[in-house]
């Protein structure tokens, strides 16, 4: 079953990239996305493809398919598969590679199955779409991967509809999917990026397994250096579409080359120095038994309790779907709570938002996680950090004016540059930092960010904390600091809640909850976020394996 | 399912609540009507005293809400009344008539309801090739000739000049099957004409719409082919605003057949409608007008029971 007749042996080169270069479609003129690339990848070995977004790196991922998609084009080079020219082929014989012999797994399962036909539905078209197998065949087949990938019940699974299955489930039948006609080549474009920490191992577990198992050579294309070091025998690491570095994956995180990738490797190293002063009887924000619920009979909110004090960062962590968020949407009073009371500045907020007043909502202020969505399109930076200098503090004319250059400085925007930009006209990273100058802008003694980072590239995100450090430092604001991200964390926060299903399961001080005993799920969550150790994923499953 | 049963339920509720509303609008909007039917019936011979007397009879007589509430009540119990014109059953006057109706809107479905879908398909599937364009030309002119002119320019060249069909489309009880086709070829062509346009252009853009999705990339990499693609993966996920967009259609099919009906003389409820508005018969025009909105609601609701039916979130849920 793992080697076939006709397909060559371990090591023998698989695909060949030379001088590839790829053109994308901005504003109606074409621009090099991608510039003279070369590749080669043998069989059964993962190349890792990492970079931020913008390198390329799912461009050439997808290239190795011989596709481009709809506003990229590619322009030059070569790209070879066993043999076949896949730019001097036709999309005829194109086809009949993409499934059969190079097959594809998406970022978002959720999204790239169809919500319209079973999962089994979906992993038996492709083999008999390619006449490699009958119906009933690929059905038996598809239930004996789905049981390889640990995915539950998979006798039935496959029965289910998209919707009907978890996220860490969907990109498990997503890899069976891409197995099933025993390609020679998988790429796997960011399977795990979209999902949970301690759900992206049991993915990488399996996906690592299959690979190894069916000898299948990948091109894993990820962001993540310390995901790619589980995954990849060799690593590229890829900027504005240029090749930075390439070399053994072990070799490379011990001794990266380049300035760019020691960066990659350094980031999230940012700490935080010095803390203020804790005044316990003086709270700014605190929160007693809140239960809230989306209309519904299920809680998604259970009891919670928690405090936030002055010039302190509390980080909120959990798992989507911990209530995390809904916690921020209650205090706020967005989701005005079932049961439970807020105190802010020593004061009782009214649970609804529309009970508060204008000096109530001023003094709280909201950071989202898409930049690009929480700001107007059709605003310019002046109108979008003007706006509360109106509504809150009545300025007006020159004053607002000379206020929106002095918070433009603030979050480190030349004013003469950027007063006048639509938020289109600015890249991610400059998105954020309006929405923060916007919050700014009500002087609020409290600030909920909301995954502010989770949006961006890392080293993008690193420069946002800095800045929210800074600014923290200088104007003694206080930070709710909701995340999923457990390096974010360490970062930034003073305090920490863990939150699971509703709960909170461990709260206290940054050493406190980070050091050992964890609570059960505490130590989950830590124990789950990949580090840079190329063996970490296997001695962490092996001593997960002995300790059940 | 029960889920299901239930909103079917609710709607037909809101249905029925709507069509209530419906009843009162054309109530009184039949009663601003211009004229007076006893004057129209008894024409040169009326007097004072003649008209009051058929007035009287007629029972025209009395407040506006004792006549709306004892008509509302006969047709709860499947009495539509008589025609003030001609003191024949309203019933049995337009049961043929609605039979008729509903046999060149079908007949005018079947003609169109599959081309706007295939040439919808295929124009998603070339799509900006020679063939969409002139497809969205040719549909596009169409819908933009008003109705009676398409009907005229079809009888010039199909029942005039070439002598194909009959330029008036007179049909009795007794006629076979074929024979009707024919005889209501040239109306059916002239309301798909108009229809046409509309669903083939929802079919496309819907389609289309879909094409950038990720699961459209997905089966573009997993080697299946266009058409595969299209049908399989494009096409159930855009069933919901194609089925509304046809449902629309068919109602108009029913509904705004007037024009046609009257053109090529065609003996379908429409033109009941236009003479009893000529005619001032006043029952008669409610009564049309209440079928209409009944089949237009009961239309609506059939496409919304259908893209709920088709929207596996709703019929699997987790």
């Amino acid at each position: 079953m793992t080697t076939e007749t006709g397909r060559g042996a371990k090591g023998d080169i698989l695909l060949t990239m030379r001088g590839l270069k790829i053109e994308g479609q901005a504003d109606d003129q074409w621009h090099v996305i991608v510039h003279d690339i070369d590749l080669d990848l043998r069989r059964g070995e993962v190349l890792g493809l990492i970079g931020e977004s913008g390198a390329g790196k799912s461009t050439i991922g997808i290239a190795a398919m011989g596709f481009a998609r709809p506003g990229c084009r590619i322009t030059g080079g070569s790209i070879v598969f066993d043999g076949i020219d896949l730019r001097a082929a036709s999309e005829e014989e194109k086809r009949k590679l993409r499934g059969a012999r190079i097959a594809y797994v998406a970022q978002s399962a959720a999204a790239s199955f169809n919500p319209a036909h079973k999962l089994i539905d979906q992993y038996t078209e492709m083999p008999v779409q390619h006449g490699v197998m009958r119906k009933a065949e690929a059905e038996a087949e598809a239930k004996v991967l789905y049981r390889r990938l640990q995915l539950p019940e998979p006798e039935t699974i496959g029965f289910r509809y998209p919707h009907q299955v978890s996220g860490g489930q969907l990109q498990r039948a997503m890899t069976a999917m891409a197995m099933s006609c025993r390609p020679d080549l998988i790429v796997f474009d960011e399977p795990t990026t979209a999902l949970d920490v301690t759900t992206q191992i049991e993915v990488l577990a399996a996906i690592k397994d299959v690979v190894r198992e069916f000898n299948t050579a990948a091109i894993y294309i990820t962001h993540d250096l310390a995901v790619v070091a589980q995954m990849a025998d060799r690593i590229m690491v890829l900027q504005y579409g240029h090749l930075v570095e390439e070399g053994i994956a072990r070799e490379m995180i011990a001794a990266p080359k380049e300035d760019y990738t020691r960066r990659l490797l350094a980031v999230r190293s940012f700490r935080k120095q010095g803390q203020a002063e804790i005044d316990r009887d003086k709270p700014l924000l605190r929160v007693e038994n809140l239960s809230a619920s989306y209309g519904g009979t299920v809680m998604v909110l259970k009891n919670v309790s928690m405090e936030i004090h002055k010039a302190r960062t509390v980080a909120v962590v959990g798992e989507s779907g911990s209530g995390k968020s809904t916690l921020a949407r209650a205090i706020t009073g967005l989701l005005p709570p079932l049961e439970g009371r807020v105190f802010y500045g020593g004061e009782e907020m009214p649970p609804a938002l529309k009970q508060r007043t204008p000096e109530q909502l001023r003094r709280m202020q909201m950071i989202y996680q898409m930049p690009d969505t929480a700001l107007n399109p059709r605003q310019r930076v002046r109108d979008i950090i003007g706006r509360p200098l109106e509504f809150y503090l009545g300025m007006r004319g020159l004053d607002r004016e000379e206020r929106v250059r002095e918070l433009l400085t603030m979050i480190e925007l030349e004013p003469d540059e950027f007063i006048h930009r639509l938020p289109g006209e600015l890249s991610g990273g400059q998105m954020q930092r309006v929405c923060i100058a916007r919050a700014l802008a009500a002087e609020p003694e409290l600030i909920i960010c909301d995954e502010v980072t989770s949006a961006l590239d890392q080293l993008v995100a690193e420069e946002i904390l800095k800045l929210l450090q800074r600014l923290q430092d200088e104007l003694q604001v206080s930070y709710m600091f909701i995340t999923h991200d457990l390096a974010t964390v360490r970062a930034i926060s003073d305090e920490i809640v863990v939150m699971l299903q509703g709960e909170i399961v461990e709260q206290g001080t940054k050493d406190e909850v980070l050091s050992p005993p964890h609570h059960e799920y505490t130590e989950l969550l830590l124990s789950s976020v990949p580090e840079m150790d190329p063996d970490w994923l296997d001695n962490l499953l092996a001593k997960r394996a002995a300790a059940s | 399912m029960d889920k299901i049963l239930k909103m079917v339920a609710q709607r037909l509720a809101l249905g029925l609540l709507t069509l209530f509303v419906v009843s009162l609008i054309i109530f009184f909007s039949v009663q601003l009507l211009p004229g007076d039917v006893c004057q129209e019936i008894l024409g040169q011979a009326q007097t004072p005293e003649t008209v009051a007397a058929c007035r009287r009879e007629l029972r025209l007589n009395l407040p506006w809400y004792e006549r709306y509430i004892s008509w509302l009540f006969g047709i709860l119990q499947g009495d539509m009344g008589r025609s003030l014109a001609n003191q024949r059953e309203i019933s049995e006057l337009i049961g043929k008539r609605l039979g008729n109706t509903f046999f060149l809107a079908a007949f005018a479905a079947v003609l169109s309801v599959p081309v706007a879908l295939v040439l919808g398909v295929m124009a998603a599937l070339y799509r900006n090739s020679p063939f969409d364009r002139i497809v969205n030309a040719l549909t596009l002119s169409s819908i933009s000739f008003p109705e009676f002119f398409v009907a005229y320019i079809l009888i010039l060249f199909f029942a005039v000049q070439l002598g194909w069909f009959p330029s008036i489309s007179n049909v009795s009880a007794d006629l076979g099957f074929w024979e009707r086709i024919y005889r209501t070829a040239l109306p059916s062509l002239t309301l798909m004409l108009v229809v046409v346009a509309h669903m083939m252009r929802m079919t496309r853009a819907a389609i289309i719409n879909l094409l950038a999705s990720p699961y459209i990339e997905m089966a573009n990499l997993k080697g299946l082919t266009r058409m595969h693609i299209i049908v399989h993966h494009a096409l159930p996920n855009a069933l919901a605003p194609i089925i509304n967009v046809v449902v629309i259609n068919l109602a108009y099919l029913v509904v705004g057949v007037v024009i046609a009906e009257v053109v090529f003389v065609y003996p379908g409820l429409g033109q009941l409608l236009v003479d009893s508005v000529a005619k001032r018969d006043i029952p008669v025009v409610q009564a049309s007008c209440m079928i209409f909105a009944a089949t237009y609601i009961l239309l609506n609701l059939t496409a919304d029971v259908l893209a709920i039916a088709t929207n596996p979130r709703l019929m699997h849920p987790r």
